[in-house]
């Protein structure tokens, strides 16, 4: 599927210049034709340059993974972390779901928008703090909280310590937040988002454990109390032997070879062997759901997406078109390429290029 | 605050929750030598079939909410069907009230990764995923790094620990989407859509990912399977009741005095974990709590010696969902709660099906209006018609999980509807809210 070979529009050319590179790691994670599933990594990855999912970001996704513009949109607008204008510098995010809300996060909430003088989703006017109100961010038992860029920043916030921190932000300090990495940038953050390692020296050793997420297990602790007999070696059933002791057995009854190589041998052959075993469908005796190629479950799954069970196929612009019966009809194919759910490609790169 | 008795701390069992006292746990070597990847060289010297079988035997059930028998699910993967076969785990914490998943990633990353290899050995997949939700970024780094450390000490790529079994790991960050909860909405978005249910059948383990017999499985149960592999069956059943084993990580917020992560057996009740977490806050008498998150149906004080397994609760008509237990007293409002968790719903709502994507957007609207002191009495009734024509009717479990609020507060608090309705309650909403409301 992608190589280095794609040619981008005028539109995604710009952004692919930087990119092109970790977009093919990204698209190289998945098995082989599964490109799409990298989209949103991808997405992720445009925000690292962008700061939200830009037209440009759109093109690039579509061009890289050769699905059309359409595809690309209807995927970034469904999820809330894409942004769909540009960001701040931070991205501060108040939890008011019910619990948070009632524990005081709506009050902290109200406070920072007042405070900051913008609304929901906004950035302020120096371009540092995006403010969003967030529904549950996983940590009930530290309410109301309060992130800064995805990361624990403030637990059991006040409007005042949350006021605080913002401000810290906005000089250009980094506080250390409460139970995340030390604060980079939301840019930054997406670059990990798209499943890139965190480089910075220490970050990952960041954020000691809360005292509420320890509480129950300090008192198991304090109380000397543990599950008794848990003893290591307990015995497993053994029905039949396991594919690498089976391996191992006529390494044992072989003459003079090293064991060790033999047994190396023996375990690669063993399992090509039940794996081909497994191929035709030898499995007397185990009860098993296979065997029916056309079972009524299968042939609904392939009703609903006709070329998912096929590599690089899932949604490809490239899937297979009807042949056109006379010239004005294949003119208008060869216009408006069919994409992989039969919708045209009304974005198509050509006609952007006219533009 | 009342130190809780002897008897009642004797149910703490701290399993899943017991290395996160150790800081450097998440570290490959520490974790080493906290019995670390003990189990998965335990689980290589044994057939898959076999290892089915334990799980079967320790009667293990979904951490997710739903309390589907893990071994079962594992075996009703065809296996030599010449399909690839992928496991996926869901961390796509996001239930409101929810808390347990993210620590244990965070602190104790190797139990969850340790986890999955067992797991694929035993369903013979060699790919396996963990999509972990975007917001998720501390627990995110810790599991990208665990993997990465895995991946060089021989437990993770081809012919790991000389047995010929090869597996490959991709951490996937999702991008905020409560719904990628719901397992095939799951599958979807990691093949690239949007995160959208999928008709069953065919069920995952037929047809999943990439169309292929797939295992999801939540973070709680694959981590719970190397303590199953190192102790035994028996050993893991001495823990909670007879049809709900094991232990489980009950997440405690709201007007408790110590709010935190409690693993206890399950089948221990409210009672007993307010006990655990030094009681209810001064001032504040319990009226109404949530047993595993906002779309489990909210049970109220007379339900506090319930027993917190999968039975018990659904037979107070509710379910154990993922022992979130959001706890609430006579100083907040059920109507309030209500609306705000619709509001969650209603925001969270994929679209794919009318009831939910409809249904909630007024339901909503009917809340503010109620809140706004402008509710009329036919509210109520159009409240439960509408919350009527979501549950069952919805194409997944959201919509259910929306219906469930307004029906059991309707159910159990319809008097705190009246005050406002009837002007007994000062409006909590102002006016400007309710646009669009008539």
């Amino acid at each position: 599927m992608s190589d280095t070979a794609i040619e981008f529009s005028p539109a995604a050319a710009p952004l692919a210049a930087t990119l092109l590179g970790p977009a093919l790691e990204i698209i190289a994670r998945y098995p082989e034709g599964r490109s799409r599933s990298a989209l949103l990594p991808l997405l992720h990855l445009v925000q690292t340059e962008e700061g939200y999912v830009s037209p440009n970001g759109v093109a690039f996704c579509a061009e890289v993974l050769g699905i059309n513009k359409a595809q690309v949109g209807a995927v970034a607008t469904f999820y809330t972390m894409y942004k769909r204008k540009p960001t701040g510098e931070y991205l501060v995010s108040v939890c008011t779901n019910t619990l948070c809300n009632m524990m005081g996060g709506q009050e902290v909430y109200d406070r920072l928008i007042e405070h900051l003088g913008v609304g929901n989703g906004h950035t302020t006017p120096d371009g540092q703090i995006t403010v969003e109100h967030a529904e549950c961010l996983a940590a009930c038992d530290y309410a109301p909280v309060v992130t800064v860029n995805y990361d624990f920043a403030v637990d059991e916030a006040t409007p005042e310590a949350t006021i605080d921190m913002v401000e810290q932000l906005r000089k250009g300090e980094r506080p250390v937040p409460s139970r995340g990495a030390r604060v980079c940038s939301l840019k930054e953050m997406q670059h990990q988002l798209a499943g890139f390692a965190d480089e910075r020296d220490g970050a990952v050793a960041d954020g000691p454990a809360g005292v509420p997420t320890l509480r129950g297990v300090n008192l198991a602790d304090q109380h000397g109390i543990a599950v008794p007999n848990f003893n290591l070696d307990a015995p497993i059933t053994k029905t039949k032997p396991a594919p690498r002791e089976e391996a191992a057995q006529p390494g044992a009854k072989g003459k003079v070879a090293t064991i060790a190589e033999k047994a190396t041998d023996a375990v690669k052959s063993a399992a090509g062997a039940v794996k081909s075993a497994a191929q035709r469908g030898d499995n007397a005796g185990k009860p098993t759901h296979a065997g029916d190629a056309k079972d009524p479950e299968v042939r609904t799954a392939e009703q609903r997406n006709p070329t998912m069970g096929e590599p690089d196929k899932t949604g490809d612009a490239t899937a297979t078109a009807p042949t056109p019966t006379n010239p004005a009809e294949a003119s208008g194919v060869a216009q408006n390429q069919p994409a992989g759910d039969g919708k045209p490609v009304a974005d198509s790169r050509g006609n952007e290029v006219e533009k | 605050m009342t130190q809780p008795r002897r008897e009642v701390l004797e149910k703490l069992t701290p399993v899943l929750t017991k290395r996160w006292l150790s800081p450097d746990a998440w570290k490959i070597d520490v974790y080493e030598r906290l019995d670390g990847y003990a189990a998965l060289k335990k689980a290589l010297d044994v057939h898959p079939d076999d290892l089915i079988q334990l799980v079967k035997d320790s009667g293990l059930r979904g951490r997710g909410g739903a309390g589907f028998p893990t071994g079962l699910k594992w075996g009703f993967i065809p296996q030599g069907d010449g399909k690839p076969h992928y496991l996926v785990v869901n961390a796509d914490e996001g239930e409101p009230g929810t808390c347990k998943d993210l620590p244990l990633m965070t602190y104790d990353p190797h139990s969850l990764v340790e986890g999955i290899i067992i797991a694929s050995y035993a369903i013979r997949a060699n790919q396996a995923f963990i999509y972990i939700r975007g917001e998720a970024v501390h627990a995110a780094r810790r599991l990208r790094s665990a993997v990465k450390q895995a991946y060089a000490k021989g437990y993770l790529g081809t012919n790991i620990l000389g047995s010929g079994f090869d597996l490959d790991l991709v951490v996937h960050s999702g991008a905020g989407a409560y719904i990628c909860g719901e397992e095939t909405a799951l599958l979807d978005s990691l093949e690239g859509f949007r995160g959208q249910p999928r008709l069953r059948p065919p069920f995952p383990a037929i047809a999943g990912l990439y169309a292929s017999p797939t295992v999801v499985n939540n973070v709680g149960t694959i981590a719970s399977v190397p303590y199953i592999v190192l102790g035994g069956a028996d050993w893991w059943k001495s823990m909670g009741t007879e049809k709900s084993t094991g232990p489980m990580i009950y997440s405690l917020s709201g007007r408790i005095q110590n709010p935190g992560q409690y693993e206890c057996g399950l089948g221990i009740t409210l009672r007993e974990l307010i006990e655990l977490a030094g009681g209810m806050k001064p001032g504040h008498n319990l009226k109404f709590w949530t047993p595993g998150g906002s779309s489990t149906p909210l049970l109220t004080a007379e339900h506090i010696d319930t027993p917190m397994d999968f039975e018990g609760v659904a037979a107070q008509g509710s379910l154990l969902g993922t022992t979130a237990m959001q706890i609430f007293s006579d100083q907040d409002c059920p109507v309030y709660a209500t609306w705000r968790w619709l509001e969650f719903y209603h925001h969270e709502s994929c679209g794919k099906c009318t009831p939910c994507r409809e249904g909630n957007y007024w339901m909503v609207r009917t809340y503010r209006r109620i809140l706004s002191g402008e509710g009329t009495h036919a509210d109520l009734d159009t409240l439960l018609d509408t919350a009527n024509n979501i549950f069952g009717r919805s194409f997944c479990g959201l919509g259910d999980g929306a219906a469930t609020p307004v029906m059991a507060t309707l159910n159990h608090f319809k008097q705190d509807y009246l005050d406002y309705i009837e002007g007994r309650t000062a409006p909590r909403l102002s006016a400007k809210s309710l646009v669009g409301a008539h």
